[in-house]
């Protein structure tokens, strides 16, 4: 057991001794994986935080219901009533078209309506549903469009769907890369471990004339990839982290001028850790596979 | 310890390296390879290391039938011989100790018991002060008494030595020629390929002279 751990300490020194021996090379490599790993984390990062203010607004979806000018404000709290009862709504709450119209000079709006002899607001009732999801959304809106003291239905579901349906596609194109790229990572750790093979010839040779098992020779290779794509994935973390810092300035004024503060969300320890160590898994398959392939081919006695 | 019946070796391309090769050597022997360049004393060696494989004929090592030695089971048979090369094959890109180290940490031998044995087999071969030196630092000699040091570390039962003599002084030829014979004396066989007839002459053992692959006395 001692001997097992102080051989694989071996490996790892012997790998890090490698890693570091051609310091601009690997310092490159590291760079285009982490590159390569940025790609489909930063699209991720943009999704998540896309959730986020979607989700803000989801939840504060409304429905808004203009009656018709002859409805009586006890007409109007009666169908409130009757709404409130339905089970796929939340709440309901009134506006009288007195109170609308002081929210609207409130607001500094009030300009608008003084030159006008009466009230031109309606009653309003806001309906607040219970599942704000776009399909359902719709049916709702439409169900109460029918309703006899509605004028008319005013709801933003349009964007809400396009919205969804952009974000389902946002995931497929996270997968897709991912998968992709993780690939490219799997690959260009393959061709490096490739290469040190080749430049490693004569050691793997002379430790195979003097008893070396190929697991032997294998492993700091495996350790190698295992540190490159461990390496990648830091570099990835470091430049998506860095890429957050650049935009948050731009996000905050962009959120500054809707009249509301935005933080980015960075990725959580969790998506870190998943980050990391997806990249020294790849990292390792793909000196595994070319490992014994190159071993292989080298035709070592 | 070795056994050799009616071994041929042909290289692609049709060169016949040794031809109907059969031999014996006894555990414990000291034996003289000869021969002009090219006569099949290099091939012979690799064969008995399996670092090559006959084309017909038997080979046993140690026991052991060459041609049905699984790929797996190589290292483990290996790790009973000692090579010394011509070349030396030395690792440059690191110090005299671990060139000597390599071989027992192949073995997973590690610590100060290693550590012992690495400075016990240097000083064998006279080289306990240089252990941090780089190889490439050492004179040709001591390169090839290096080579000797990690032969010997994991205390082989069979030594074999493709050339150890080629290249070097006659002093230095002579320091060598006698760690091989205290080896000797502590049980180890050994197989020494050369075409200094003058040191056989000197030191006396078992000579296998090979002509155009074939045993021509032994």
């Amino acid at each position: 057991m001692r001997a097992w751990l102080i051989q694989n300490l071996h490996s790892l020194r012997t790998a890090l001794d490698r890693l570091t021996a051609t310091p601009m090379a690997s310092l490159f490599t590291i760079l285009v994986i982490g590159v390569a790993l940025s790609l489909p984390t930063g699209l991720y990062l943009l999704l998540a935080n896309l959730q986020k203010i979607s989700g803000v607004v989801n939840t504060e979806t409304e429905i808004s219901l203009f009656l018709k000018l002859d409805t009586s404000p006890e007409q109007a709290r009666t169908l409130s009533n009757t709404l409130q009862k339905r089970p796929d709504i939340r709440a309901v709450r009134f506006i009288d078209r007195e109170e609308g119209l002081r929210q609207l000079q409130a607001n500094g709006l009030g300009d608008i309506t003084a030159g006008l002899p009466g009230n031109p607001l309606p009653h309003t009732l806001v309906v607040t549903p219970r599942a704000p999801d776009a399909a359902g959304l719709e049916s709702l809106a439409a169900e109460l469009a029918k309703l006899q003291q509605v004028d008319r239905v005013h709801m933003d579901a349009e964007w809400a769907r396009r919205l969804s349906a952009l974000m389902g596609l946002g995931r497929d194109l996270v997968a897709m890369l991912a998968v992709l790229l993780g690939l490219a990572l799997a690959a260009i750790t393959g061709n490096t471990i490739r290469l040190q093979i080749y430049a490693q010839r004569d050691e793997i040779e002379v430790a195979r004339l003097i008893g070396a098992t190929d697991r032997f020779i294998r492993r700091s290779f495996l350790y190698f990839g295992a540190i490159q794509g461990l390496s990648g994935g830091i570099a990835a973390w470091l430049l998506i982290s860095l890429a957050a810092l650049l935009v948050q300035d731009s996000v905050s004024q962009l959120a500054a001028s809707y009249g509301t503060s935005f933080l980015i969300a960075g990725l959580t320890w969790q998506e870190s850790g998943i980050l990391l160590a997806t990249s020294t898994l790849l990292g390792l398959l793909g000196a595994y596979l070319a490992v014994g392939h190159t071993l292989r081919s080298l035709n070592i006695p | 310890m070795i056994e050799f019946d009616r071994v041929t070796k042909r290289y692609p391309g049709g060169h016949e390296a040794l031809t109907e090769v059969s031999l014996k050597i006894a555990q414990g022997e000291m034996v003289f390879l000869t021969g002009h360049s090219g006569a099949g004393k290099s091939t012979l060696l690799k064969l008995t290391a399996a670092i090559e494989r006959p084309t017909s004929g038997q080979i046993i090592v140690n026991g052991q039938n060459i041609s049905r030695l699984k790929r797996a089971a190589m290292p483990y048979f290996r790790r009973n011989i000692g090579l010394i090369f011509q070349d030396h094959k030395l690792l440059y890109d690191r110090s005299v100790f671990d060139n000597v180290l390599l071989p027992l940490h192949i073995q997973g031998l590690t610590g100060h018991d290693a550590a012992k044995r690495v400075r016990a087999a240097l000083d064998k071969v006279g080289l306990l002060k240089r252990e941090k030196a780089r190889p490439i630092t050492l004179s040709g000699g001591e390169q090839q008494r290096l080579c000797i040091a990690r032969a010997i570390v994991s205390r082989p039962a069979l030594v074999l030595a493709d050339e150890p003599m080629a290249n070097l002084d006659d002093a230095y030829a002579t320091d060598i020629m006698d760690m091989f014979r205290a080896f000797n004396q502590v049980g180890v066989t050994l197989v020494i390929s050369t075409h200094n007839l003058d040191l056989i002459r000197r030191y006396g053992g078992r000579m296998i002279a090979l002509d155009h692959g074939k045993v021509t006395s032994s």
